[in-house]
């Protein structure tokens, strides 16, 4: 019996023992997939890659507004075809090799040109062709060891910030020579850490870069621990087994917020959830019942009984830390009597017929779809709305709203870039009606477009910022969507963590975090 | 003997034959293309094509099974249409892990359910056997996902004595030979990192044994119940053995072929991933693994992984089969036995 007691206590003492100051754990649902930054498209790989790699501009610590980064200055041509990059000196792969223009050719050349050596790896270069690279830009071109130029087609702004993104990330030629296809699991970057271990299902552990650019980080390790259950990964917070997690269940927020060892974050994720109405079909080509429609959703109910609170009533269609966000719109107030009287004086006193189509599968910016179109039905029909629910396998889903089939539909978005861009030219132009849509709303106006294509073409942020503020407005103006929400992104921390804050890419820097003493 | 065992193998090849074919054929059916699942708002026709080429979803079902079977004959799995890995590859990290929890789960099972079943049937209507029925029969019905929080926040938060997650705790590095912590823990002569898995094993041992043990002990005591009537013991007991000779050497011997039986099939029912167990403990085992290829239409994943499964649990039921032979001599064979 003494023994067994002796045997326990060892037990014990092995697992609260080993404690360590300088190694930060971080607990999340799920592995990582791949860490070659061009070829992984899920989030549980970039928030690994986030910490190994760095790009040549970066997003700013609290915003996505851009600032240098592996590239310490840069000039774009008279015409605006040619950007010259010039690059940081000193700073080498974790790997030892030098970080010069070779390397950054070699990163991007290998995703677009079919005759790369590097060209052929297991995967395709999703990322490069989503953000449409391919038709931005024409060549990637060495100037002096020191010296990139990139030219593209035609001019384009955000560009810029489509470089800031994970798959432009500029990654050791060396190794991937070395490595071939294997890369993906042996990544070396520039970043604060570099890659150590990783196993599978398990944890991938990062080391402190010492030789980091812009100043080596406080902790030593970083641990990535997967723990898919969300109550386990919860314990593991409050029992000190990680020091952090994230996608925090609406459930548990209370809880975190009440416990004075913990700490909690959250954010206005970088995403929008949507009721888009087609104004290709009738009645919605009226802009009183689109109006109407507007207010007659209280999407404060919504947030407060279908996200418990994790999303924020949305009124632009980009989120509100995204820059150029303008706060002067108020948005359509919920007011059923007034809706009931734009009905009214559109022609639809005693309202109408139509069909609301809903997503069958949970997204990120709307986790239950069919109760927001519940929701929303019941709205409708207290103005006389009849709306009957609609849904279809996700992948006909898609397809159909794409084609315009529905009359009103819910999507949404979920950023990729940080520029307003991203959102209002590829939701809303109305050169994105062609098939496959990305503007379900099939909205047409002319004035929008001229506003978002000058803005492409323009360089300088702050007239870039004021034309966005006006697309807002032509967008607020003519209502084509009800804006519904943008999910709330969560973190939770022992509260000896410092040094962490959430970024509105969604991303998770720890190079500046630091462990207190418990 | 050694022919019927020939044969036996001999027929596993069409066996898992049938298995592979209708495994690729099952997962054609589910509903949901991978290439959908992955490009989600972002599909355009044209990408959507790219990366079905990509994958060959293009070609004919026909075809897709050829190459499949095709590989197969050489031991190709396929690539992971999710990591780009080689199936085979991400079984062969993910399966020590599986069966180091199934065979601690099965230590645990086999040694609960043959005492308790032996006991309740012995001291048949006594106490011993009343708690032991009851306990058996909550244990059968116990929801796994229920037991395996109730045993974190009992035992690893309100009494802090196991760890809450993980198959070692985040300091602890093993170099890799066989798969199996307990193993190369002590191939390394590491015994911390030898006893911290082995800590961190006992939970989520004891959460997935908890169901075979309950069904062990019940055909154990059942088994053994039979046995003891009949007249060969009876016989032990008047030629005056003990009672642990007669209840050891007599009837357990003959008493334990059914319960090889069982033991084999929850064997093989474990090793094809607790996925339960899998998530809740963060165990980072096959199941786990199967569910989130299934979530991603991982079609190579899926493929290769049940394929594995089934080939396992069939070789574990021909070991067990192998094993009756070898316990009951009266157990003959058509050609082989005589």
């Amino acid at each position: 019996m003494k023994a067994q007691a002796w045997i326990l206590v060892l037990l014990t003492c092995i697992a609260c023992g080993q404690g360590s100051n300088d190694t930060l754990i971080f607990g999340r649902g799920g592995d990582t997939v791949g860490l070659d930054p061009a070829l992984e498209t899920d989030g549980e790989s970039f928030k690994v890659a986030d910490n190994i790699y760095e790009t040549l501009v970066r997003f700013e610590a609290a915003s996505t507004a851009l600032e240098p980064a592996l590239a310490e200055s840069w000039t774009v041509s008279e015409d605006r075809l040619r950007w010259t990059f010039t690059l940081r000196s000193g700073v080498l792969f974790h790997d030892g090799t030098a970080l010069n223009a070779d390397a950054v050719v070699f990163s991007l050349e290998r995703q677009f040109k079919k005759d790369h050596p590097f060209h052929k790896v297991e995967g395709a270069y999703q990322y490069w062709n989503s953000m449409s690279m391919s038709e931005i830009v024409k060549d990637v071109r060495k100037v002096d060891d020191m010296t990139v130029e990139i030219e593209l087609f035609r001019p384009n702004a955000p560009f810029l910030s489509n470089l800031a993104m994970n798959f432009c990330s500029i990654v050791s030629p060396t190794a991937v020579r070395k490595w071939g296809n294997d890369y993906a699991r042996h990544p070396v970057g520039t970043g604060p850490f570099k890659f150590a271990e990783w196993i599978k299902d398990d944890r991938v552990v990062l080391e402190r870069n010492p030789n980091y650019w812009d100043g080596a980080p406080k902790i030593a390790r970083v641990v990535f621990r997967s723990i898919p259950e969300n109550s386990v990964r919860l314990i593991a917070l409050n029992q000190g087994a990680v020091h952090g997690m994230d996608n925090l269940v609406p459930d548990f927020v209370a809880n975190i917020s009440a416990d004075s060892k913990l700490k909690l974050l959250k954010q206005p994720g970088m995403n929008v959830g949507y009721l888009a109405m087609n104004m290709d079909k009738q009645p919605f080509h009226v802009l009183k019942v689109r109006r109407a429609i507007n207010h007659a959703i209280n999407k404060q109910a919504m947030v407060d009984n279908l996200y418990q609170g994790m999303a924020q009533p949305a009124v632009n269609p980009i989120p509100p830390t995204m820059w150029s966000y303008h706060e002067g719109i108020t948005g359509y107030h919920y007011d059923p009597a007034l809706a009931r009287r734009l009905l009214a004086e559109a022609g639809y006193p005693n309202g109408f017929k139509t069909t609301l189509w809903a997503m069958p599968v949970p997204r990120p910016y709307m986790p239950q779809p069919l109760k927001i179109a519940q929701a929303i039905q019941a709205d409708l029909s207290a103005i006389g709305i009849e709306a009957e629910i609609v849904t279809f396998e996700w992948g006909t889903y898609l397809d159909k709203v794409q084609r315009g089939q529905h009359d009103m539909a819910l999507l949404g978005w979920t950023g990729d870039n940080g520029d307003p861009d991203n959102f209002l030219y590829v939701l809303l132009d109305k050169s994105a009606t062609a098939f496959p849509a990305n503007n379900i709303a099939f909205y047409r106006s002319e004035e929008l477009h001229k506003v978002l294509v000058d803005a492409q073409l323009e360089i300088d942020t702050d007239i870039r910022t004021s034309l966005y503020r006006r697309a807002q407005e032509i967008v607020h103006q003519d209502a084509p969507w009800v804006p519904l929400v943008h999910a709330t992104q969560t973190a939770a921390f022992n509260a000896s963590v410092s040094g962490f804050s959430l970024h509105p890419t969604g991303s998770k820097y720890f190079h500046k975090v630091r462990l207190g003493v418990k | 003997m050694t022919l019927y065992a020939l044969r036996r193998i001999a027929l596993l090849i069409p066996t898992l034959l049938a298995i592979s074919v209708s495994v690729f054929l099952m997962v054609q059916l589910v509903p949901g293309d991978p290439a959908q699942v992955m490009l989600g708002e972002r599909a355009t026709p044209e990408s959507l094509a790219v990366l079905r080429e990509e994958l060959g979803l293009d070609q004919p079902v026909h075809v897709q099974l050829g190459r499949y079977l095709g590989g197969l004959l050489v031991g190709d799995l396929g690539r992971s249409i999710r990591s780009h890995t080689a199936v085979s590859e991400e079984l062969a990290n993910r399966f020590p892990a599986t069966f180091e929890l199934t065979l601690v789960s099965m230590v645990f099972a086999c040694f609960v359910g043959v005492v308790v079943g032996v006991l309740s049937a012995v001291r048949r209507g006594s106490a011993v056997d009343a708690v032991g029925m009851t306990t058996s029969l909550a244990g059968v019905s116990m929801p796994i996902f229920w037991l395996g929080l109730v045993m974190i926040t009992t035992f690893a938060v309100d009494l802090g004595m196991f760890p809450v997650s993980g198959r070692v705790s985040a300091y602890t590095y093993v170099t890799s030979v066989t798969g199996l912590m307990l193993v190369d823990s002590l191939l390394a002569g590491d015994i911390a990192a030898f006893l911290d898995a082995l800590h961190h094993l006992i939970l989520p041992g004891i959460t997935l044994g908890t169901v075979p043990a309950a069904v062990i002990v019940r055909m154990t005591r059942a088994s053994v119940l039979e046995v003891i009537q009949e007249d060969y013991v009876r016989t032990a007991w008047a030629k005056g053995l003990s009672e642990k000779v007669v209840i050891v050497r007599h009837a357990f011997r003959n008493a334990s072929i059914p319960v090889i039986t069982v033991v084999s099939l929850q064997f093989g029912y474990l090793l094809g991933g607790a996925v339960i167990t899998e998530t809740i403990f963060a165990w980072p085992g096959v199941g786990r693994w199967l569910l989130l290829g299934v979530h991603s239409r991982d079609f190579p994943v899926i493929q290769g992984g049940v394929l594995v499964v089934a080939a396992t649990f069939v070789v574990i039921n021909l070991l067990a089969d192998l094993l009756y032979a070898w316990l009951d001599p009266r157990i003959s064979y058509q050609e082989g036995g005589r």
